[in-house]
């Protein structure tokens, strides 16, 4: 299981709390970890990235081990405190706007 | 007895003002999907009770919401809009093909008869139709794909369709209208369509009657006589008596053409009103008068509604779809600003009262006259 920390607007839409856990199929990638968030939670679909393009939201930023990750190419394996459960992979709305 | 809901879409939520027939006392309800924009907030006229929300912001997209039960619980919906094959281009703002991208749904238009099915106008601008709900959208491309849509152009909100209007006695009738590039009319359920702007003279495009280019902002119709519309241009309002063939110039003294919404009275299809606004740099009313202009005769002769509403230091703007009338034998008016308040007239638009003041900025206002 890959724990997750969502940001807090889609914490509302999914009527979940700060955390999420979802199973995982293969190598934990971004891409895998949001393809699993999708599926687990469909009103989320779409809101992390792009529909069309699949390319991440612009104001998404995703961070693990103190790293941002959100230029890393999404099927690159996540750290692997990620992977193993010991840290959470953190999906983080930007702060923009002033 | 029957009651209104007014459905307010704002900058950062959504909120359903309810009152009975008298429409002296208001309930406010919301936010709703608070933070969120809510671009349009409207009900099924065949099921009162069904709803659908255009939700997005610029953090996380597009997403629509419905609900069953007149906004007491809500349903996150679909949100895949593709567009029908290969997008293509339409002209930047420079002059140059730039790609089709889906940035967000404008304005959601419940079918006349069915709740299920429901149409969005999007950005950048397409037409879509869900006939489950809107668990699902396909594109009606022919819009898209008729001939015109590599000229078209975004206006200063972006390249939005924002205008849809089902015609009550022709199945099939549908008129649209896109920012900037004019109203369309489809007569086979949105199979094709055909430019409708012959009268309509822009001057700040290369050709100031060109079939397609035009900033329209807004069109209205009255059920009972849907051939005749009324157009708010980015400037000019426009009247066509023939399904929009050919427009002509109603503005008349308007102390400003400029403005985004414009509507029917409910019950007197030839009594129209917009809310002037001083200029397209400004984006105020003129002379810090929020005033509401009246016609009873069809355009060219208006008369100001001042009646409640400031008359001096007033410098909100009205947004285009931030203006509905509900159907009550004495009509009501109603429209939001973008300083957050919503005003109320049950007499037609001679007195009006603010019924909520401090919301955030209102992008959009429905109402349901609910019996």
């Amino acid at each position: 299981m890959i724990r997750v920390v969502l940001p807090g607007h889609l914490r509302t839409l999914a009527q979940v709390g700060a955390e999420v856990a979802v199973d995982v199929k293969g190598l934990a990638t971004q891409r895998s970890v949001i393809d699993a968030i999708e599926a687990r939670y469909p009103m989320l679909a779409g809101t992390l990235r792009d529909r069309a393009t699949l390319r991440r939201r612009p104001f998404v930023r995703f961070f693990a081990g103190g790293q941002d990750l959100s230029h890393e190419p999404p099927d690159s394996p996540l750290p692997a405190n990620v992977t193993t459960g010991l840290e959470a992979f953190l999906i983080v709305g930007a702060i923009a706007g002033g | 007895m029957s009651s209104v809901r007014i459905l307010v879409g704002t900058r950062k939520g959504a909120f359903i003002l309810g009152s009975d027939g008298t429409r002296k006392q208001w309930q406010v309800d919301g936010p709703h999907f608070g933070g969120w924009e809510i671009y349009h907030f409207k009900g099924s006229v065949a099921d009162s009770d069904r709803l659908y929300v255009s939700q997005s912001n610029g953090w996380f997209g597009q997403l629509i919401q419905r609900s069953n039960d007149g906004g007491q619980t809500w349903e996150t919906m679909g949100n895949e809009f593709a567009y029908d094959g290969l997008p293509g281009t339409h002209q930047w703002y420079d002059g140059t093909p730039h790609p089709w991208e889906f940035k967000r749904v404008w304005h959601l238009e419940p079918s006349l008869n069915d709740p299920d099915t429901v149409y969005a106008g999007v950005e950048d601008a397409a037409l879509f139709r869900s006939s489950d709900g809107g668990r699902t959208w396909r594109e009606l491309s022919g819009l898209r794909g008729h001939g015109s849509g590599a000229r078209w152009q975004p206006g200063a909100g972006g390249m939005c369709l924002h205008t849809i209007l089902l015609d009550p006695s022709i199945p099939g009738r549908i008129f649209v209208a896109i920012s900037a590039a004019g109203a369309f009319r489809s007569d086979d359920d949105g199979k094709s369509w055909c430019p409708i702007n012959r009268g309509l003279r822009s001057e700040y495009i290369p050709d100031p009657t060109a079939d397609v280019g035009h900033c329209v902002h807004s069109i209205a119709m009255h059920r009972t006589r849907p051939q005749v519309l009324f157009m708010q241009k980015h400037w000019d309002v426009m009247r066509s008596d023939d399904a929009g063939e050919s427009w002509r110039e109603v503005s008349g003294n308007l102390p400003s053409d400029f403005g985004f919404p414009i509507t029917v009275h409910a019950h007197e299809p030839e009594t129209v009103y917009v809310v002037p606004i001083k200029s397209d740099r400004e984006h105020y009313p003129p002379e810090g008068k929020l005033r509401v202009y009246r016609s009873r005769v069809g355009g060219d002769e208006w008369e100001p509604l001042t009646k409640g509403l400031p008359q001096q230091d007033c410098y909100v703007n009205v947004l285009r779809d931030a203006m509905a009338v509900d159907s009550l034998d004495a009509c009501g008016l109603y429209f939001g600003t973008t300083g957050g308040q919503v005003y109320a007239s049950a007499d037609g638009g001679d007195n009006w009262t603010c019924i909520v003041r401090d919301l955030p900025a209102v992008l959009s206002i429905e109402v349901q006259t609910l019996s």
